[in-house]
């Protein structure tokens, strides 16, 4: 019967993937686990391989139409039941409606005593009746190692088992069988050594007294597979993996802008703001405003309908909304709208990975458009300084493939050089805004400036931030001999700039006045010198007319003279003297 | 394929003493469970035969289950090794898996002899 299914299946050549439904975890091994074999999932107590073996069972029942049998080895039906009851899943429904058989095998060493040769038919002949029973497709055996404890004879054991995974791939059930991690190998018994098709390790690891819980494919014939560590969550809908190390940098870009809701700080940004789906960094040390700027960007983009999410690391919703409305900033009624929404957390309550896959979760649900984190800083310390960066790069990358634009806040410590510190994380976003805290003459005041912002002609220049009642408002900074002034020293430049300039246009008015009296003095300078000069011409051809009038005069009086004395007039020297007496 | 309920026609045997057991002894029920007619399952059918003819003298009761034909069965006595007898009654239950191929455990095992008898009985016959 299902022998058949399994002979087609493995002579069709490619393989063929069984979906586990299991959040990310198909994501990664590119379609799920491989059907029609058994794969080992292993790992310590505790972490969550036999949830993980019934959240496949329940969801292939479920959601896949596979009915699915699990054999369990420790613990009682009833108790399995209790347990995934609280994800979400009704194992007692599947049950009665026949798309799960649940089994408990008992095995107590000290009822049953062993003598001579036996095998293990009744095993097979049970899980065959169960399979047989409803169609199984899919098969747990939650664990099987507990056989090791309940039977002496380890030789008949293993070549038992050899049988039984070998007699599974016949069955053509795709089955998931649990083991314990043991000393130096992936499982107590070496299971592994038997199921080697698909072997998938769970860890949970203890980091400054916060677990995190990390799935690894140590191995998967016959297909490609995400090798890294992925964190996943075991939560109230189940088990989720974050795919997010398998992202690369292949994310669509876009040319939308995006308002960050002050106009003047989008006039800083190219005119035009933010470009949608990139990272946006806001760092700053204490009280320069990065939360308020945060909350500008929402309150904006609320306002334009678009959804807001914000991961508030320290402080509450309310105490938020309280806050932002100190600065004119109302962010009430898009929280009632369902167009904002606050996730708030403290850093602390879990390890790196998970607070990534919480958010990771947080935003397939919500999709929103900008998402911001407020801060950064806080869930950065939960981790090393690597795996913070690690952290963050997963996220940049999760955000940018979804086209969301991403405002995170980062506290930077005040001794610091404040470009130096987030040289690790710099390189990972787009834009970085830079809030600073000028101290000068007994004031501090905030000033903004862009760090970077690739893709656009941004401003180079210091602004002052001011928050407002009426919101956030960017003042041009005065850059004095002293560095850039804000506050009331600027407003002191600021005063005396303006005396200045009036005293200035003063002493231009009065030059203007001088100098027209000036000009008019010499006006007149000229004209009594034009007179005189004219007086001279005339004094001058008066003396030139008198001087042949003499010559006449002359002239006459030698004429007459001759005429008296009856003398012939000396022509040639009266000729003389009149051309003499005329020049 | 039920295939027992025999009441052997034997009365004591000497050989080895055999004492009569505290709970009564008519109420011996054994069921052993084989899958099909494997070496293992006939070399466990005959041993059990042969022991209970040897050292029950009383009324007992053997049933033997193939799984093979009634596969249902096999969950209820939580059976996973083949084959395995299941001392019934005289409570508790008692299981002991294997081709039954050492006496002395399948005596001890089933409380015919206590484990003190089988020694002394041993020795005696040495």
């Amino acid at each position: 019967m299902a022998k058949r299914n399994g002979k087609s299946r493995i002579e069709s050549g490619v393989l063929v993937k069984c979906p586990t439904g299991i959040a990310g975890f198909d994501e990664i091994t590119f379609g799920g686990l491989p059907q029609g074999r058994p794969s080992l999932v292993c790992g310590s107590a505790g972490c969550g391989k036999t949830l993980f073996g019934l959240e496949f069972l329940a969801r292939g029942a479920r959601d896949f139409g596979e009915p699915g049998v699990c054999m369990t080895f420790e613990e009682r039906a009833s108790d399995l039941t209790q347990n995934v009851a609280a994800l979400g899943f009704d194992l007692e429904h599947l049950i009665a409606s026949k798309k799960l058989v649940i089994d408990h095998v008992q095995l107590e060493r000290n009822l049953i005593e062993e003598t001579g040769d036996y095998d293990l038919e009744g095993l097979f002949i049970r899980l065959n009746y169960a399979i047989d029973s409803i169609g199984a497709k899919r098969v747990l055996l939650d664990t099987i190692e507990a056989l090791f404890a309940g039977l002496s004879n380890v030789s008949i054991l293993r070549a038992e088992l050899r049988r039984l995974f070998l007699w599974l791939k016949e069955k053509g059930v795709t089955a998931v069988i649990t083991g314990e991690k043991g000393e130096g190998s992936l499982t107590r018994h070496g299971l592994e050594e038997y199921v080697s098709d698909c072997v998938i390790l769970l860890d949970q690891r203890i980091n400054k007294s916060v677990s995190t819980r990390r799935l690894r494919v140590v191995k998967y014939r016959g297909s490609t597979h995400g090798t890294n560590e992925y964190p996943f969550l075991i939560d109230e809908q189940g088990f989720s993996v974050l795919p997010l190390t398998s992202l690369g940098l292949l994310h669509k870009t876009s040319e939308e802008r995006v308002s960050s809701g002050i106009p003047r700080l989008d006039e800083m940004l190219g005119g035009k703001g933010f470009f949608r789906g990139t990272s946006v960094l806001i760092s700053g040390t204490a009280g320069t405003g990065k939360s308020s700027l945060g909350s500008a960007v929402v309150n904006a983009a609320s306002s334009r309908g678009e959804k807001c999410l914000v991961f508030a690391f320290e402080e509450s919703q309310n105490q938020i909304v309280r806050n932002m409305n100190s600065i004119g900033i109302n962010l009430e009624p898009w929280i009632k709208k369902g167009l904002l929404k606050y996730v708030a957390a403290r850093p602390t309550t879990f390890g790196l990975e998970m607070h990534l896959v919480r958010m990771h979760k947080v935003i397939s649900e919500f999709q929103p458009s900008i998402v911001v984190v407020d801060p950064l800083s806080s869930i950065l310390q939960a981790g090393e300084a690597d795996e913070a960066r690690n952290t963050m790069l997963r996220m940049v990358d999760f955000l940018k493939e979804r086209q969301i634009t991403s405002v995170f806040t980062h506290l930077i410590s005040d001794n610091d050089r404040q470009e130096h510190t987030d040289m690790a994380i710099s390189s990972l976003v787009d834009t970085w805004i830079l809030l600073r805290d000028i101290e000068l003459s007994g004031e501090r005041n905030r000033a903004v400036y862009i760090l970077k912002s690739r893709g656009m002609a941004h401003s180079n220049q210091i602004r002052e931030f001011v928050l407002t009642s009426n919101g956030i408002e960017l003042r041009d900074a005065y850059l004095g001999p002293a560095g850039v002034l804000t506050g009331s020293a600027r407003l002191a430049l600021e005063a005396q700039e303006s005396a200045d300039r009036l005293q200035q246009l003063q002493e231009v008015e009065q030059r203007k006045v001088e100098y027209q009296r000036k000009c008019a003095a010499l006006e007149a300078q000229i004209s009594v010198l034009r007179a005189d000069l004219q007086a001279e011409q005339l004094t001058l051809a008066q003396l030139g007319r008198q001087e042949r009038e003499r010559e006449q005069a002359l002239l006459q009086n030698e004429r007459n003279m001759a005429v008296s004395r009856k003398t012939a007039p000396n022509d040639k020297a009266l000729s003389r003297r009149a051309s003499g007496g005329a020049k | 394929m039920n295939k027992a309920a025999k009441t052997p026609a034997k009365k004591p045997e000497k050989g080895v003493r055999t004492k009569p057991n505290k709970e009564s002894p008519e109420n011996w029920t054994l069921r052993l469970y084989v899958a099909g007619q494997t070496p293992k399952s006939l070399t466990a059918i005959a041993n059990l035969k042969r022991i209970c003819e040897t050292h029950l003298n009383s009324e007992y009761k053997i049933e033997v289950i193939d799984l093979m034909s009634d596969p249902q069965l096999a969950a209820s006595d939580q059976i996973l090794a083949i084959p395995t007898l299941v001392r019934k009654l005289p409570e508790p239950v008692r299981k002991i898996i294997g081709d039954l191929s050492s006496e002395e455990k399948v005596l001890v095992t089933l409380g015919i002899f206590s484990a003190s008898d089988l020694r002394n009985a041993t020795a005696k016959g040495a």
